[in-house]
């Protein structure tokens, strides 16, 4: 693309277009002064600090008593103390957050040209610069995230040794909401099958390994494929009934067989412990070594001496390289057939079978394989916990897997990353304020919801291998005006 | 086109949606080379037609013969594997799939061996298509999306290619081009095109012969110029009745 100034001095070099794109473009820009942006946002941000002071005042008054003044039962009646600190800090927080929320996000409904800076720079709903970029960007922004993750326990263990055993194990649990998200991913964000019961998958998984080394004494890499296997047969079994459900009603089914697997495990005494769980379940080892105490193991061979947050590092690798292996083979199978029908089988159904693909067999794979990666991470949590018990088998584990899938957007890889950072950091991060996390979390879903409808990252990337270069830019395409 | 056994035979074929009767005993027969058209009011069960032919709903009574292989009774996926596509009513693309992706999936059937040069045919039938090629199906125009929903059928190599009012809803200009896309696909290659419309006009003009259907029942047929001639067909379909109420 040539620029304005020497289309207009040099046109005689140029195509005759050139020079009619060019009095195009000087046409569009007409209407169009460049400069009156700037007072607008001044002005914006004065409104915004007006705004944050009425906030600030308002907290004021009522912070006054609710934090200035603490009263305590004392001797011969109330003993006031004053806490000026906390008060200030108080309203401090409110000018400052009213502030921010003002200039970043609120878009107030009377002008319409103005819109804050975080959406200016994100995008909202309609135009998709955020889901765009990512989308343009999705390879290098994955291979940074991959070696962050795989320098994230060397880092933890280098700078907070104090406290290694437990960013890691968060770092563990991340990943493990990733593989599960990225598993539910493949039947509800291909497939487009809505999937209540994923956890029973999951269960399956765990409760696999766990009876396996029970009664078979095996160990975790040889129960990891059998878990799978399993899982894909439960999968099947759910599959067929649903086979001819749409929407709500495969939504309920599927609920239905979350629980049923769940009660059935809390029943059964005699076979899966009820709700006593089932304990000792062994760790993995490392080519037959142990990550345990004693000079015959691993760290002592190796001579590092014994950290139980090697282990949890262990952990860690086990399950990015788990979570590595659902991604990969999802995203390779979105490039094959399988994984083409299941997407065609997402958006229409009828035109899908006029086609020659083969729905029920299309479905059914769609199940098994979500189902199979749901089961590798069952038993992985299973090594991982040491006990299991139908508690961490909830329905409120569904939701959570399929809120971050659908936060992330659908069938986007790198969304669910996202979600399940955001959300299961969130959850660790508000752990003091256990009760007020279930609202946190309902906040956060409607916010996102409101802001981004389709999730974080909406964007469908086309699967197709591209021939050509493509010289329409994706966001004029997104409104159909590409030409 | 006479003597030898149709491509496609429908025979005495009565179609159901739950009770409720659709086709009462319909008999069809496409030969090769031929395009045929079938015309009707709205509700007359052509669609219905078409999709008991692709096997979705099933025939209740009745056979349907292909190539000399009864698949009545064969799964919609089945049938569409054996040198049959279709161009469904409504289109049907994939939205949220580039034009790129939904001509491949047209492609899913076949071994893939000779996508390259399906592919090239569907852009020389329409360049708009390969100027698009990029962008979603959900965002193209109704015309194009028209042209995409016959080129991802002819993508999987038909004999017979099953087309539902690709006329719907586009502007003269379009159609124009879209039939004549139909006839020189049938010209040249010798595709046989099943065809229904209710742009009958331009339909009968097209086709080597053509049926009317009324009420689930075929009420008429003979070669597309007879039927433009039958004053019948001229009043219920051509001219919106003015002339049999004028009468
Ligand atoms: N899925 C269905 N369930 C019940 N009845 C249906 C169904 N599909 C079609 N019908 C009924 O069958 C009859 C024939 O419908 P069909 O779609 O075949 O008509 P058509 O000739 O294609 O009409 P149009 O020209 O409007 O597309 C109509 O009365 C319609 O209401
Ligand atoms: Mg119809």
């Amino acid at each position: 693309m040539s620029n304005i100034n020497q289309a207009g001095s040099a046109d005689e070099q140029q195509a005759p277009g050139a020079l009619v794109e060019w009095e195009q473009r000087v046409a569009g820009y007409a209407g169009e002064p460049p400069f009156v942006e700037e007072p607008q946002r001044l002005s914006a941000i004065a409104a915004a600090l007006k705004d944050a002071a009425i906030a600030a005042a308002i907290a004021a008054a009522l912070f006054l008593f609710f934090i200035g003044f603490r009263t305590d039962i004392a001797i011969g009646g109330l003993d006031l103390t004053t806490r000026w600190q906390a008060f200030g800090t108080a309203i401090v927080v409110v000018f400052v957050g009213r502030l921010l929320f003002r200039i970043l996000l609120w878009r107030p409904a009377t002008k319409a040209g103005t819109r804050p800076l975080l959406l200016r720079a994100f995008g909202s709903g309609e135009g998709t610069p955020l889901s765009e970029h990512f989308a343009r960007h999705s390879k290098s922004v994955g291979v940074v995230a991959l070696v962050a993750a795989v320098l994230y326990p060397v880092i933890i263990l280098a700078l907070f040794p104090m406290k290694d055993k437990q960013f890691i194990d968060l770092g563990v649990l991340v990943l493990t909401y990733i593989m599960l998200g990225w598993g539910l991913n493949i039947v509800v964000g291909l497939a487009g099958l809505l999937d209540l019961g994923y956890v029973a998958f999951y269960a399956v998984g765990a409760y696999s390994f766990a009876l396996f080394a029970q009664f078979f004494e095996v160990g975790f890499w040889f129960a990891l494929p059998i878990a799978g296997i399993l899982a894909a047969c439960w999968g099947l079994i759910l599959g067929f009934p649903v086979l001819r459900l749409r929407g709500d009603y495969l939504a309920i089914v599927t609920l239905a067989f979350g629980e049923i697997i769940r009660v059935v495990l809390l029943n059964w005494y005699t076979f899966t412990g009820g709700p006593n769980g089932i304990s000792g379940i062994p760790d993995p080892t490392f080519f037959g070594l142990e990550f345990a105490r004693g000079d015959d193991n691993l760290p002592g061979l190796l001579g590092i001496g014994y950290d139980s947050a090697y282990k949890q590092a262990y952990f860690f690798y086990i399950i990015l390289a788990l979570a590595m292996i659902t991604n990969l083979v999802t995203l390779r199978l979105r490039k094959l057939p399988l994984g083409r029908a299941w997407e065609a089988l997402r958006e229409d159904e009828i035109a899908c079978r006029s086609l020659g693909i083969n729905t029920t067999n299309t479905k059914l794979t769609a199940f098994a394989i979500g189902a199979m990666f749901g089961g590798f991470a069952g038993a992985f949590f299973a090594t991982r916990q040491g006990f299991i018990s139908p508690e961490s088998f909830t329905f409120m584990e569904s939701a959570l897997i399929l809120a971050i899938v659908v936060l992330g957007g659908l069938g986007s890889q790198m969304g669910v990353v996202i979600a399940s950072i955001v959300m299961i950091g969130g959850f660790e991060l508000f752990r003091d304020f256990a009760e007020y996390r279930m609202l946190i979390f309902g906040l956060l879903m409607v916010i996102i919801m409101v802001w981004r409808p389709r999730g974080l990252i909406a964007t469908r990337e086309p699967s197709a291998i591209l021939k050509e270069r493509q010289t329409i830019s994706a966001d004029m395409v997104a409104q159909g005006e590409g030409h | 086109m006479t003597a030898q056994n149709p491509l496609l035979a429908v025979e005495g074929v009565e179609t159901y949606y739950g009770n409720i009767i659709a086709l009462r005993g319909v008999d069809i027969a496409v030969f090769e080379g031929e395009i045929v058209t079938l015309i009707g009011a709205n509700g007359a069960g052509k669609s219905t037609l078409m999709m008991t032919i692709c096997g979705n709903p099933q025939a209740r009574k009745g056979r349907i013969v292909y190539d000399g292989e009864d698949i009545t009774h064969l799964p919609t996926h089945d049938i569409m594997q054996r040198s049959i596509a279709q161009s469904p009513e409504g289109r049907r693309i994939f939205p949220r799939m580039t034009v790129m992706e939904n001509l491949q999936m047209g492609a899913l059937v076949t071994d893939g061996a000779s996508f390259d040069a399906d592919l090239q045919r569907v852009f020389d039938l329409f360049p708009r298509l390969k100027e698009r090629q990029h962008q979603r199906g959900g965002t193209l125009s109704g015309g194009e999306q028209q042209m995409l929903a016959i080129g991802r059928a002819l993508m999987s190599r038909p004999r017979l290619l099953l087309l539902d009012e690709p006329s719907l809803g586009l502007a003269p200009m379009v159609v124009k081009q879209i039939f004549e896309v139909i006839k020189d696909l049938n010209r040249e290659e010798g595709l046989t095109v099943f065809l229904v419309e209710q742009n009958a006009f331009h339909a009968l003009r097209l086709a080597h012969r053509g049926y009317v259907m009324v009420n689930g029942q075929i009420t008429m047929s003979g070669t597309g110029a007879e039927l433009l001639a039958r004053p019948e067909v001229r009043a219920a379909y051509l001219e919106g009745g003015r002339k049999e109420a004028a009468e």
